[in-house]
């Protein structure tokens, strides 16, 4: 099959049309029938996805590659390497699993299967994506069914949270827009494969009186890093996520986390550090002392929390941390370490924010204080709650401690205190997430209105089911996901220490001939 | 004065003399009940001129010793134009007729209007130019005022026609300096008298006077003023044709000058439409979000998008006004189908134009609002939507021409204008709740809305293949 790629990224988009155009009414039958069609289509969707993985061939570079002409002179291109297979892998293997999480939903169901359907074909293309204006395209057209269900289906102060979703994160973007036409001025194409061998200057320029060193890396750096730091989200521009966190419904949410945060680290591996390596040389310092504040101040952050959802919100922003400051280190445990944790933060956050979508459709509040004692009437709950908490902290033979593990190592290769300050972040989120259970789960049932709260249901179970196997499986044999990204890692950082060689070399010249 | 001239001038002829024997017709007729007949032919009209302009193809010719230019770009230009007010002719019959103001003379002054613009784009002289210009102004500001017995209307009229005269000095003595420097109002020989490089002071003034009076009739900030006001005052209909045809004749006819006429002098004037374009981008999106009015906000969003266009002939080079063009047809398309739907908004058989009317609009009517929000989206410049192609189109001309600065101002103005078109699709889907809106049943606004909405997601695959003849009108204006 030549086109498995674009088949898997449009089957959803073609289930999504094919429900706005044949479903009619609002009845039990037919908000059943679309529920179906959206888990058949993601299911198949990820049953395609298995035969890529299959067939992938970790050392040898770009594959399943399509290209066709499109306007412009842009090319329709899209393929995978070892750096997005997983990624695509994540997508749908987490897409039928948020279908069933929203399986009760009753208000709007055909307009929200087509938003997650929508969705999942743009998040998928963002990934495959092998030309710069199809990346953006995918990349920015993902906000428009995410602007809807947090507006939509969002709780009280949906529509502050979904305006300010929206407006930042475009905000970000459209620099990276400016950026890229401007590589496509200066390269002559805007696709990927050749921009990653493309070399952008990078002698010092100067700008309105001041001296840009790095030149114009720097500048597209700076244009791709405002979209990326605003997605991702590092510190200080993470203030969108915790409010659109709480707002979104518990499958919004679970998407948010757990797909859509890890564009912004794709970003990151994808452009700003191969494509322009002398910028990211210079900049790692920011990137790692931001990583490192992010850290340290949103686990602080979490701890103050009385909501759950926030809690997880911030925490997830911790995590992110790791993730870009592993990826600047630029080292082999440093990047690999940042997509095992992009990958295995899929699988935990998803998971912590359905465990409190499941108290949450039984309660219908998330303050923490409402809780506790479940593990009195919900003993499956607290065993599962349990486990991604414990992942959460990165307790070793769970995923979690894996990625913190491996981007720890980087860090310490590259800056001893950046890593002691992220360590401490381990703590802090141990302290946080522990202190999260013991509040909601343990101790004596004794508010009445928990008297009769009930177990997870069978569609529940199913729902954690493979999320809690993944977590375990990568924990304990994580080699999974390193053999898989370990030689498109390993040429890019080979690609990066080369340019950052030659700029150094380039540079002392410099300075050797202005010294005569 | 030879046949050839005339049979290059033909479809011009055709229209003008239609124009007048329509209105003998009418007079001699039904008067107002031969109407919806006038208007109905008129518009199929349009539609076969349009076709005809757009198959004659061939070389650029020159009619009258070159004061009419007939060329690819004079072509595109024109079939835009046509169609574009063919489509707002037909949606206005229903809302017209409903009102009583479905007079005989408004398809014809359309026509006249037409015609003017037509011209205008095809002007090889500052003496057409001017004419052309008129043509189409007169005509425009009786149609403001159509509505006599509204104390709105005709202030519209009144401001529309003060202003425009204003602008229309301005743009004379323009004219005046630049002959006075040049020694001719041939663009031909304009453009040989300012030379290459830099153009002579005097030259230079004409140029800016000209600028500002054109700037005025595309609605370019800081010459923005009149635009919401006539908007809001006119009726609805004759909104929508401000907002499409009128526009893309006014910044042809500014593209046009400048390339022509200014040819050999792009960085004089670069500047001046850089600087018109940054002030319409952020007036355009600064100014709508306080507007509470769905027509005078689609004034201002219309200001920011021809900043957008304005972003695209700013870079002085031939995928410049390529952008510029197709930056035009998508922004005329996206119009249409709002106006189509504006026009359709109702309660108790009066229109409404207050955006709060459109709270929870998605409950009434799914459809409509899926089209809505496509085209409200596109408008912001979001991908997947055409309207992002616009958008890059100018933006990538814009940086190709070392004009980076301009981009990144351009997608700043972009987000603030985005809030707007966001809280329109926040009303519709999930605003407060509100009394219920209601819409005609018409057909062809249906038809039209849809069709408009279907274009911004269908086009994602070749843009209906707009970009060639676009790239050869750009190649036979710039040379």
């Amino acid at each position: 099959m030549d086109s498995l790629i674009s088949i898997v990224t449009f089957i959803p988009m073609v289930a999504a049309i094919i429900l706005a155009l044949f479903l009619r009414g609002d009845d039990a039958a037919a908000q059943a029938n679309a529920k179906y069609l959206a888990l058949i289509a993601t299911t198949a969707s990820f049953l395609l996805s298995l035969l890529i993985l299959a067939q992938f061939d970790p050392g040898a570079g770009f594959q399943f590659v399509e290209e066709h002409d499109w306007i412009g002179g842009l090319t329709y291109k899209v393929g995978v390497d070892g750096i997005s297979v997983l990624f695509v892998m994540l997508t749908t293997f987490l897409m039928p699993l948020v279908i069933l999480a929203c399986w009760d939903v009753t208000m709007r169901v055909k307009e929200y299967m087509i938003m997650f359907l929508m969705l999942e074909t743009l998040m998928l293309g963002v990934f495959v994506a092998l030309d710069l204006i199809l990346f953006y395209l995918f990349f920015e057209g993902g906000l428009i069914p995410m602007f809807l269900i947090i507006g939509i289906w969002g709780g009280k102060e949906r529509i502050y949270a979904a305006f300010k979703f929206f407006l930042y994160t475009f905000l970000g973007s459209v620099l990276m827009l400016v950026a890229m036409l401007a590589m496509y001025v200066d390269a002559g194409t805007t696709d990927i494969p050749a921009l990653l061998e493309h070399t952008f200057s990078y002698g010092t320029i100067e700008l309105a009186g001041f001296q840009v060193v790095g030149g114009v890396q720097t500048l597209l750096w700076l244009a791709f890093f405002a979209s990326f730091a605003v997605k991702m989200p590092m510190w200080p521009v993470h203030t969108w996520l915790p409010d659109a966190h709480v707002q979104a419904p518990t499958a919004g949410s679970v998407v948010l986390a757990a797909i859509l945060l890890k564009l912004g680290g794709y970003g990151f591996i994808r452009f700003s550090l191969p494509m322009f390596p002398v910028a990211s040389d210079l900049l790692a310092p920011l990137i790692l002392w931001l990583s490192a504040i992010a850290i340290v101040y949103t686990s602080l952050v979490a701890l103050a929390q009385t909501d759950m959802k926030k809690l997880i919100a911030y925490s997830s922003v911790a995590h992110m941390g790791y993730v870009t400051a592993g990826i600047f280190t630029a080292t082999q445990q440093g990047v690999d370490g940042a997509i095992f944790q992009m990958i295995s933060h899929g699988f935990i956050s998803g998971a912590l924010f359905l465990c409190v979508g499941v108290i949450y459709d039984r309660m219908h509040t998330r303050d923490i204080d409402a809780y506790g004692g479940l593990a009195n009437r919900m003993p499956q709950y607290a065993a599962i709650f349990l486990l991604f908490t414990m992942a959460n902290v990165g307790l070793p033979g769970t995923s979690g401690f894996v990625g913190e593990f491996l981007t720890l190592m980087g860090m310490f290769q590259v800056n001893t205190w950046v890593a002691v300050a992220a360590t401490t972040g381990v703590i802090l989120s141990a302290t946080y997430a522990l202190w999260l259970y013991r509040r909601v789960v343990l101790g004596d049932l004794i508010k009445e209105s928990l008297k009769s709260i009930q177990d997870l249901t069978a569609r529940e179970r199913w729902i954690f089911a493979p999320l809690a196997a993944m977590t375990i499986l990568l924990g304990v044999y994580p080699a999974l996901i390193t053999d898989r990204i370990g030689p498109a890692v390993n040429d890019l950082l080979d690609g990066y220490d080369v340019a950052v060689e030659e700029a150094g070399v380039a540079s002392a010249t410099d300075i050797a001939q202005n010294a005569h | 004065m030879s046949s050839a001239d005339f049979s290059v001038l033909m479809p011009q002829i055709v229209l003008a003399i239609y124009a007048m024997g329509g209105l003998l017709f009418a007079v001699y007729t039904g008067k107002d009940k031969v109407a919806p007949l006038l208007l109905w032919l008129t518009t199929a009209l349009f539609v076969l001129v349009a076709f005809w302009i757009g198959v004659s193809g061939g070389d650029s010719t020159t009619a009258f010793g070159g004061l009419f230019v007939a060329d690819a770009f004079s072509r595109f230009a024109s079939v835009t134009i046509l169609l574009s007010a063919a489509a707002v002719l037909l949606m206005s019959e229903g809302y017209m007729a409903r009102r009583d103001l479905l007079r005989f003379e408004y398809p014809l002054l359309v026509v006249l209007a037409v015609v003017g613009m037509t011209v205008m784009v095809s002007a090889g002289d500052l003496m057409t130019l001017y004419m052309g210009l008129e043509l189409q102004s007169l005509a425009l500001y009786v149609v403001a005022s159509l509505r006599r017995d509204s104390a709105k209307s005709t202030e519209a009229g009144l401001k529309y026609f003060v202003l425009g005269a204003l602008s229309s000095g301005l743009l004379l003595y323009g004219a005046s300096l630049t002959y006075g420097y040049a020694g001719t109002t041939l663009f031909s020989g304009i453009v040989a008298a300012a030379g290459e490089g830099s153009a002579s002071l005097g030259l230079l003034f004409g140029l800016v006077f000209i600028a500002a009076g054109l700037a005025f009739k595309v609605s370019a900030a800081p010459f923005h003023m009149w635009t919401p006001d006539v908007y809001e005052g006119a009726p609805t209909p004759i909104t929508a044709f401000f907002a499409t045809a009128p526009k893309v004749a006014a910044i042809c006819l500014l593209a046009r000058v400048v390339h022509d006429a200014f040819g050999g002098v792009t960085s004089d004037w670069q500047q001046v439409v850089a600087a018109l374009s940054v002030a319409s981008m952020f007036l355009g999106a600064v100014a709508a979000i306080g507007q509470s009015d769905i027509k005078r906000l689609m004034a201002y969003s219309s200001i920011n998008h021809i900043g957008f266009a304005l972003m695209g002939l700013s870079a002085g080079t031939a995928f410049g006004v390529q952008a510029m063009l197709v930056y035009m047809a998508i922004y005329v398309v996206m119009n249409i189908g709002t106006f189509a739907f504006i026009l359709s908004m109702e309660r108790d058989g009066k229109p409404v134009t207050h955006i709060q009317a459109l709270s929870l609009f998605s409950r009434n009517d799914m459809t409509r609002a899926v089209a809505m929000l496509v085209l409200m989206f596109s408008m912001a410049g979001v991908p997947p939507f055409v309207g992002f192609f616009g958008k890059y189109y100018v933006l990538s001309a814009a940086v190709d021409a070392g004009l980076g600065w301009l981009a990144v101002l351009g997608v700043i103005a972009s987000v603030i204008a985005a809030f707007y078109y966001l809280k329109i699709v926040y009303l519709i889907f999930f605003g407060p709740e509100g009394e219920e809106l209601e819409t005609t049943r018409s057909p062809v606004l249906w038809g039209m809305l849809m069709a408009s909405a279907l274009i911004m997601v269908v086009g994602v695959i070749n843009l209906f293949g707009i970009e060639g003849p676009a790239a050869m009108a750009a190649q036979s204006l710039v040379q």
